[in-house]
């Protein structure tokens, strides 16, 4: 069974790589039964959106 | 300077824009003077060629691309004398904290298990949330902060990343994981567990 520490390095790294499939595989295992992995996950997305936003903020429009 | 001598830009306009640019250039170059340097080029170059722009909007852009890539440049550079994946007594402190969230056989302590963050779509609309968000980035040690910078801001693949700084991509990984969990606990700590926020 996957444990936290390593489902935060998969979850950081599908951010960068497609993950393969047996990595894909225990890492849902563990998410099924994880709260606390489910949001760090969602916790990832977030910080990919906040990072485009703030460069489309910057870079674009005119605020 | 045909952009100003045409009237597209005017003096206020080109302040706010250059403004921006400076903390967009230190966010990632961590140097005042280098970060200054870099704008000062990118505008140059930009109000050089005032053709094509349709405004404000337009030359912002503009300028804002030529800018990302002068700090790749000088990213580049930088990696060249200095070692990326180093570890500072910063990035020692943030793997530490890392490693206090979970219990002995690796599972989340209770009181460090990541917390619903709610929706995401209301966070990003709301201003306060930025200044939280860039003084998190802020607090990123430098070298850390360069590399998820390069990833999430100049929007590079990873294997590029790894590739202009000469680090292997596994280091790169660890380099991403640490940063992310640095930005992650700063947010949950200074923004989200502050649930009784008046808002």
């Amino acid at each position: 069974m996957l444990s936290c520490k390593e489902a935060t390095r998969l979850l950081s790294e599908a951010q960068d790589r497609k993950l393969v499939l047996p990595e894909t595989l225990r890492l849902e295992m563990h998410l099924a039964l994880c709260s606390g992995c489910r949001n760090y996950r969602k916790q990832m997305s977030f910080l990919r959106a906040a990072c485009q936003q703030l460069g489309k903020k910057q870079g674009e429009s005119g605020e | 300077m045909k952009a100003i001598a045409s009237g597209l830009i005017d003096d206020a306009d080109l302040d706010g824009i250059r403004r921006d640019m400076i903390r967009f250039a230190h966010l990632q170059l961590r140097d005042k003077a280098l970060a200054e340097d870099a704008v000062q080029e990118a505008l140059l170059a930009a109000l050089d060629n005032a053709k094509g722009f349709s405004g404000r909007a337009a030359f912002k852009t503009w300028v804002f691309a030529i800018l990302k890539h002068k700090i790749v440049d000088l990213i580049r550079r930088q990696s060249r004398t200095i070692n990326i994946s180093a570890l500072s007594a910063e990035e020692e402190s943030l793997d530490q904290a890392f490693e206090a969230q979970f219990k002995a056989n690796a599972h989340w302590a209770p009181a460090a298990r990541p917390s619903d963050w709610g929706n995401p779509e209301a966070t990003l609309h709301q201003q306060q949330f930025w200044a939280v968000f860039d003084a998190c980035l802020r607090h990123l040690p430098e070298n850390t902060a360069r590399v998820f910078m390069m990833r999430e801001f100049l929007e590079f693949e990873t294997p590029e990343v790894c590739q202009e700084l000469s680090i292997t991509t596994s280091n790169c990984n660890v380099i991403l994981h640490r940063a992310r969990n640095g930005l992650r606990r700063c947010l949950e700590k200074s923004w989200f567990s502050a649930g009784e926020r008046a808002c």
